[in-house]
């Protein structure tokens, strides 16, 4: 069988799990709809949350990335898992324990105001939306390639499935499929990792092979050999970056804090019944995107020898066919400057002939190292996979956000509880619209914001919560004028230096050193300190919040998450 | 104070010290030895490995795992001293 043929059996089997999951466990009243029914088993909610929490962007960009910078890319690695480290031990917990809905129901309550809650919610919704585009975008990339349809056909697919399992099913249905996901889409990530991993190095475990010697009988390391390439054309050692050591400490601070703030990942722990699963599921989530996160930096080191050796300084007319089939979607592009039919693919931006998007290394991995067809087809279906777990929880976020924290908590508290579920799918409905319009008319930053919505998240939430936790005496407005100063600040910061707004500038005006990317780790502080600031002079919050941060350091008692 | 507040502050000091220990940790091997020590960690080579590079893509991540699971078990044991498991 073909690639194609295959993909669209491998897709069209997975697409067909999804719908009936969603028809199995579809949501009966709100509780269903925003925790199912808060009775997920913790290896369950594990691998949702890992499916939930691993994108687009883990599967398919990640590697790519990490390709092209080396240990620059590790920021997303530690970045990314290290957040969990503060969601298990800084959050889930007592966020569990405090059991109700959503994100702003804590901040809500736990800063006894309606201006906090909302300033939450819009908060949320900022987050969310930058995420949620960027996964439609990854379903059309995956769909324009694989099934040769036009990209916005793929985008307008990819919607009819999601909102089909989301809107029916709510937290329910979606974490059952995203179970299924998260099967699919290791599956995809490890099969073709491993084959590549004994091709070049003879060791089936990938990070092993990455440090094992070379099968070529040469017996050099493969790491050394990618660094001789490296220097040989002009770049960076592989193993050494090219950002400063200020620059990658802050965007890894800034990627794990914000990863701890992002809300449909905190939202998860909310399913499980008790405290003690909380911890637990959180710990599974880490071990098994673990699994990913440690082999995503292998492939790196195989997908970009591999493609070195393939393209450096051969006949264009010489190139595979994955090489034309890539060309066509406009991912990658040859332009030969010096007109000798080869190809230089070198660091010298002016010589350099060879441009390739970052999202196809992934993708393409299996192809280049010459894999059989059914392998290159299910690196399709394991994208997908990703892009719609992650988008299916997005689009939970925003609904409940305006259907839970916005018409019953604040517009309209006497709805019924088939009322609301019914204001969640009409929600969750416009939600994939507007995200399925920025996924065909991609404003081109697209790919910016989604890295700053981590920035985002670290600004605004974080502090709050882990003041409204560790700090008993933090009062309403303290935190809220922290959380505005945090977001704004970040909202300019990166307005001035991703978009030119406010006079623009370049790298060397960056504060402190600090890229847009990390400089969620200053907003955050900031945060932090105008909220301890403003509680110096503004009175202590009540009595019975205070006893609400009493109760939820205490992990008896949990009881059933509620909305009321 | 009662008795139970007592119960719930010693327990709240207990939790807060592991968090300490374990956080201590999550920040010596990826910001310690994956960034800030990264260069001098760099001239050791395990297998194929430069030691800090191993850290930043490799090691923490192993690390961060075990880490989760140890806060886990320590948690476990401490609602057990305290009566509060369920």
């Amino acid at each position: 069988m073909s690639v194609q043929t295959w993909t669209y059996v491998l897709v069209g089997l997975t697409f067909a799990l999804y719908i009936g999951i969603a028809i199995w466990s579809r949501a009966g009243s709100t509780k269903d709809f925003y925790v199912a029914g808060g009775g997920v088993s913790p290896l369950a909610n594990g691998m949702a949350t890992a499916a939930d929490w691993m994108s687009a962007a883990s599967f398919i960009s990640m590697a790519g990335i990490i390709s092209f910078a080396g240990y620059d890319g590790s920021v997303y690695l530690m970045g990314w898992t290290g957040g969990y480290v503060l969601l298990a031990l800084l959050l889930a917990p007592y966020l569990r324990k405090f059991g109700k809905f959503t994100v702003p129901d804590f901040i809500g309550d736990r800063y006894y105001s309606k201006t906090a809650r909302i300033v939450a919610v819009i908060c949320a919704l900022i987050v969310s939306f930058t995420y949620v585009a960027g996964q439609m975008r990854g379903v059309g990339v995956v769909f324009s390639r694989f099934l040769q349809v036009d990209i916005n056909t793929g985008v307008i697919i990819g919607m009819i499935i999601v909102l089909f399992y989301a809107v029916l099913g709510g937290m329910k249905g979606i974490t059952y499929t995203q179970v299924a996901q998260y099967c699919i889409l290791i599956f995809a990530f490890m099969v073709p990792a491993i084959f590549i991993s004994i091709q070049m190095t003879g060791n089936p475990i990938p990070q092993l092979g990455m440090g094992s010697t070379l099968n070529d009988g040469s017996g050099t390391f493969l790491l050394d050999k990618l660094d001789g390439l490296s220097t040989e054309l002009g770049f960076n050692e592989y193993t050494d970056g090219s950002k400063s050591v200020t620059d990658i400490f802050a965007i890894s601070f800034a990627l794990m804090v914000g990863t701890a703030g992002l809300p449909h990942v905190i939202v998860r722990f909310f399913t499980v019944k008790k405290v003690k699963d909380a911890r637990k599921s959180a710990g599974l989530a880490l071990l098994l995107i673990a699994i990913l996160y440690t082999t995503a930096p292998a492939v790196s080191v195989f997908a970009k020898t591999n493609l070195i050796n393939t393209v450096s300084n051969e006949e264009y007319s010489n190139m595979p066919v994955w090489f034309k089939n890539w060309e066509e979607t406009g991912l990658l592009s040859f332009d030969d400057k010096n007109e000798d039919g080869k190809i230089q693919y070198v660091a010298d931006k002016s010589k350099n002939e060879l441009t390739i998007d970052n999202d196809i290394m992934v993708l393409a991995n299996p192809e280049i190292a010459d894999l059989p067809a059914w392998v290159i087809a299910l690196v399709a279906a394991g994208g997908l996979a990703a892009a719609l777990s992650t988008a299916a929880g997005l689009l939970l976020v925003i609904s409940a956000s305006v259907s839970h924290d916005l018409v019953k908590k604040v517009f309209k508290p006497n709805i019924s509880d088939k009322g609301e579920l019914w204001v969640a799918r009409g929600a969750a409905t416009v939600a994939v619209v507007i995200a399925g319009y920025f996924g065909i008319n991609p404003p081109g930053f697209v790919a910016a914001v989604v890295a700053l919505a981590f920035g985002l998240a670290a600004a605004s939430f974080f502090p709050a919560i882990v003041l409204g936790i560790f700090y008993k005496k933090m009062n309403k407005e303290g935190a809220i004028s922290g959380m505005v100063v945090g977001i704004v600040l970040m909202l300019f910061y990166m307005a001035k230096f991703k978009f030119g707004w406010f006079g623009g500038g370049n790298a060397s005006d960056w504060w402190f050193g600090i890229s847009p990317e990390g400089f969620g780790s200053i907003a955050m502080i900031a945060n932090f300190i105008v909220a301890i600031i403003v509680l110096q002079f503004t009175p202590e919050p009540p009595e019975d919040v205070q006893e609400i941060v009493e109760n939820i350091r205490i992990p008896s008692g949990a009881g059933e998450a509620t909305g009321h | 104070m009662s008795e139970k507040q007592k119960k719930a502050s010693a327990y709240w000091k207990e939790n807060l010290r592991y968090l300490f220990i374990l956080l201590a940790i999550w920040f010596a091997v990826s910001f310690g030895a994956g960034i800030l020590f990264k260069d001098s960690l760099d001239s050791v080579k395990i297998g194929g490995f430069k030691l800090g590079f191993w850290f930043a893509q490799q090691g923490s991540i192993y690390v961060f795992v075990i880490l989760n699971f140890i806060y886990v078990r320590l948690m476990n044991k401490l609602d057990n001293k305290y009566g509060y498991s369920e």
